[in-house]
């Protein structure tokens, strides 16, 4: 360990690994890092113990990015554990930020999940009966298994965070400002969302604009994308007004409509609502009739609207979860 | 008095995977459980979203390897729409293909499975790691390595648009085709991934090859199961990771199936135990009989090595040079050494970079044909890759709507469950032996059983392929007697 060198590190709770392959593709800026900080835990690349982890001092670790959502009790309780552990705990991608993907469970209840997983389905065994239990007696031990939570929430639910770096995943350039605004002290105010821009997905992509007037959304496969063309006036659902910039644009630049990974636009608290309006506005129509058959083509809005943001929305805190 | 030993990998409360050893009376392994801990469920919140969405939701199962849920999503979609697909669009999608197997074997090899052979698996923890390996290969090797992962990244990045999330497979295609710019931006790229495989190659006979402890390790450690092999196979039975049928072989060489995509429910079916989230693949016609090895056994690995195990030739020449050279080396094919399997992604690598020379040079890769709209919604599909942990099926149905009636999935590591099982316990039972003090070597052993399936439980349920911490609990009744960590 070396004197004065920041101590850092990377922890994922219900994750892909999305977020950890963003930090190795910053490459040769890796060995970079390695100079100035010791990556005191990060299981995908570094040994580390657990206990530790466990025995650091309070406020021992100077950065945590912790990435992923919380589903289970003991995604939450490392989530406390680091808090405690770390000056600066950062929500690091969309899953920790807003919830991400994982988050669109909270349209299922967990019954219907373990039902879906374990009682059904085209291969499972036949005459099969067992579903996974919290305690299972096997020829005479007792083996545990966690039992997770009805719903999925994001960090912010479960401890206090520093910082948000959105994206799924964040742009790994997006990964090298950060950290080096961490090395440098060049954060802002605590609370703030780094490792992105002030503006929105829209405002960045390049793609050619006119004034906007759908008369019909396209499902994508059932047209085939202008590549150059914005794709909204194509009818083609696209979240880029409604999102933070900072990604690269790199999902109209796939030649396929952003889904809002970046978050809520600045100033947006809502980015579903953010979007309903957007499109609204949009519609070449003025019949109320006319413009919900518009709507009607698109189905299962929820998914569009809060593809990476369910667990933060206020559809879900209505609902209560 | 009988004794537990719990290995955390990473612990109870850090989750997603832990393993529990029981003693007998006299010390020795009665029995050994590794269980999965986590779920997410992606099966249930797939179903009410849009079909053609699925393949840009399915990918966050696994940042590792999105892009095999990516194509198996994509194809079992294409299904669901009638199944008709430009030939172009195959080819740009196994063009992709081959870059995302490369970034993903060189993490793996040199990030993961390196430190062992490069340091010695009795190195210091603290060392055993990348940056370790860098110190003692040298920042110039170390530099190749990251460059190398960097290209592979990038040709996937100029090909489709992203390299971890594509969102790029459509119904009917992909979202967009390769400019002639593009290609010419690509060729360089490949020709260093050319040398680089070749490289990778060479180091591994140098560092493992010329040590007689490590080459005894792989073929006389307790790192063999006599189960069977799974792998795709085109249609001359060499390996093809995009697409084929799935070839099941046994132990001694002998073939026990075959199937295409749309019949796998006829040929495997996956058994639940209480204990674990994670469910137990096994050949649905010879039933589910536990964990048992043998000639008769339904169970199956499925990794680079059982790929190699399966096919009758590379699709490749060069690949074909190094396929040889390692059945050669080791007693002949098929190969049951499990640790093999770090030399068998290299040999897989040498065949992802020889297709991609073959799609460069493709005179049609540039042509604009590479995606048509779908006229009918048909309501079925299933999507059959190989990802680089194991052959990876996704199921869908869909109403008229189009809207996901239905998912079912098995991933690559969960193919592997039950062998991983089995050779975990063998592991412990040829470290802890009665009278004996269990040691750190325990945990060493244990891991390098796991690395050699490069496990990805993010796939299967959760954590990822790596270092995973390492704690053993030893247990006297309720007591705890020893404890050991790395």
């Amino acid at each position: 360990m070396g004197a004065g060198k920041l101590q850092v590190a990377l922890y994922w709770g219900a994750a892909c690994g999305g977020c950890d392959v963003a930090v190795l593709d910053t490459n040769e800026f890796i060995l970079e890092v390695a100079k100035v900080a010791d990556i005191r835990f990060w299981p995908i690349a570094v040994d580390g113990k657990y206990q530790d982890l466990e025995a650091m001092a309070d406020g021992e670790l100077d950065l945590t990015l912790f990435s992923g959502a919380v589903r289970n009790s003991e995604n939450e309780h490392i989530a406390r554990l680091l808090r405690r552990k770390s000056k600066l705990l950062v929500a690091f991608g969309s899953c920790a930020h807003l919830g991400g993907i994982p988050g669109l469970a909270n349209l299922s209840s967990r019954e219907a999940i373990l039902a879906t997983v374990y009682q059904g389905g085209p291969s499972l065994e036949p005459g099969s009966s067992a579903v996974p239990q919290t305690v299972t007696a096997v020829n005479g031990y007792e083996l545990e298994l966690p039992a997770f939570y009805p719903r999925v929430y994001r960090l912010a639910d479960v401890v206090d965070v520093d910082y948000f770096v959105p994206g799924c995943p964040p742009a790994p350039a997006q990964v090298k400002s950060v950290l080096l605004a961490v090395v440098k002290g060049e954060l802002p105010a605590r609370g703030a969302v780094v490792g992105a821009g002030e503006r929105t997905v829209c405002d960045d992509c390049t793609r050619t604009k006119s004034a906007k007037a759908v008369k019909r959304f396209f499902r994508p496969w059932e047209i085939i994308q202008d590549p150059e063309r914005c794709l909204l006036e194509q009818g083609i659902l696209c979240l880029g007004s409604a999102t933070r910039s900072g990604c690269g644009v790199r999902c109209p630049n796939s030649n396929q409509g952003c889904r809002g990974c970046y978050g809520p636009a600045p100033g947006a608290v809502d980015q579903g609502a953010k979007f309903l309006s957007a499109i609204s506005s949009i519609i070449d129509s003025k019949e109320p009739r006319e413009i919900e058959a518009i709507l009607g083509g698109l189905p299962d809005f929820v998914s569009f609207a809060y593809r990476f943001g369910l667990p933060a929305s206020r559809l879900q805190r209505r609902h209560g979860g | 008095m009988t004794r537990t030993i719990s290995i955390d990998p990473i612990t109870r409360l850090e989750g997603h995977g832990k393993i529990d050893i029981h003693l007998d009376e006299a010390g020795g392994v009665a029995d050994c459980f590794f269980q999965i801990p986590e779920l997410r469920g992606f099966e249930r919140f797939v179903v009410g979203r849009p079909i053609e969405e699925l393949p840009r939701i399915v990918t966050r199962i696994c940042g590792v390897c999105p892009a095999s849920h990516h194509l198996a999503s994509a194809k079992a979609v294409d299904g669901c729409f009638g199944g008709e697909v430009p030939p172009l669009a195959h080819k740009l999608r196994e063009m992709y293909y081959q870059a995302h197997f490369i970034h993903s074997h060189i993490a793996h090899f040199y990030a993961l499975a390196a430190p062992d052979f490069v340091l010695g698996p009795d190195a210091d923890p603290a060392v055993r790691n990348i940056l370790g390996v860098v110190g003692k290969v040298g920042l110039e090797i170390g530099g190749q390595v990251i460059r190398a992962r960097a290209i592979a990244q990038d040709i996937q990045r100029i090909i489709g648009g992203r390299s971890t999330h594509p969102v790029w497979c459509l119904p009917g295609g992909v979202a967009k085709g390769l400019s002639t710019d593009e290609l010419a931006e690509i060729r360089p790229l490949v020709a260093q991934l050319s040398t680089f495989a070749d490289f990778s190659l060479q180091l591994f006979r140098d560092l493992v090859l010329g040590n007689p402890t490590y080459v005894d390790l792989i073929v006389n450690g307790p790192y063999t199961l006599d189960v069977h092999n799974m792998g795709l196979v085109d249609a001359n039975d060499a390996p093809n990771f995009y697409d084929g049928q799935v070839r099941v072989v046994d132990y001694e060489g002998r073939e026990i199936c075959r199937y295409k995509p749309d019949e796998y429910r006829h040929y495997v079916a996956e058994h639940v135990e209480p204990w674990t989230y994670l469910k137990f693949p096994y050949l649905k016609q010879r039933g589910w009989h536990g964990f048992k090895e043998g000639i008769d056994s339904s169970l199956y690995c499925a990794t680079p090595l059982a790929r190699l195990n399966v096919a009758e030739r590379m699709a490749t020449p060069r690949a074909q040079v190094a396929y040889e050279e390692l059945f050669a080396a080791l007693g002949g094919r098929p190969c049951r050494a499990l640790l093999a399997n770090h030399w068998a992604r290299l040999v897989e690598m040498v065949q992802n970079v020889e297709s991609l020379q073959a799609f460069c040079a493709d005179p049609e890769i540039t042509s604009d044909a590479y995606r048509v709209v779908p006229q009918r919604i048909t309501g079925e599909g299933v999507g059959i890759v190989e990802a680089m942990r194991g052959t990876l099926t996704h199921h869908y149905t869909c109403d008229e709507k189009g809207i996901c009636t239905s998912a079912n999935l098995i991933v690559g590591t969960t193919n592997n469950n039950a062998p991983i099982q089995m050779v975990t316990k063998k592991a412990a039972q040829a470290m802890i032996k009665p009278g004996e003090e269990p040691n750190q070597g325990i945990l060493n052993m244990i891991e390098m059983a796991f690395r050699a399936f490069d496990p990805c439980y993010s796939c299967a349920t959760h954590y990822l392929p790596g270092k995973m911490p390492l704690r053993v609990r030893i247990f006297r009744g309720s007591e705890l007697w020893r404890e050991l960590s790395r």
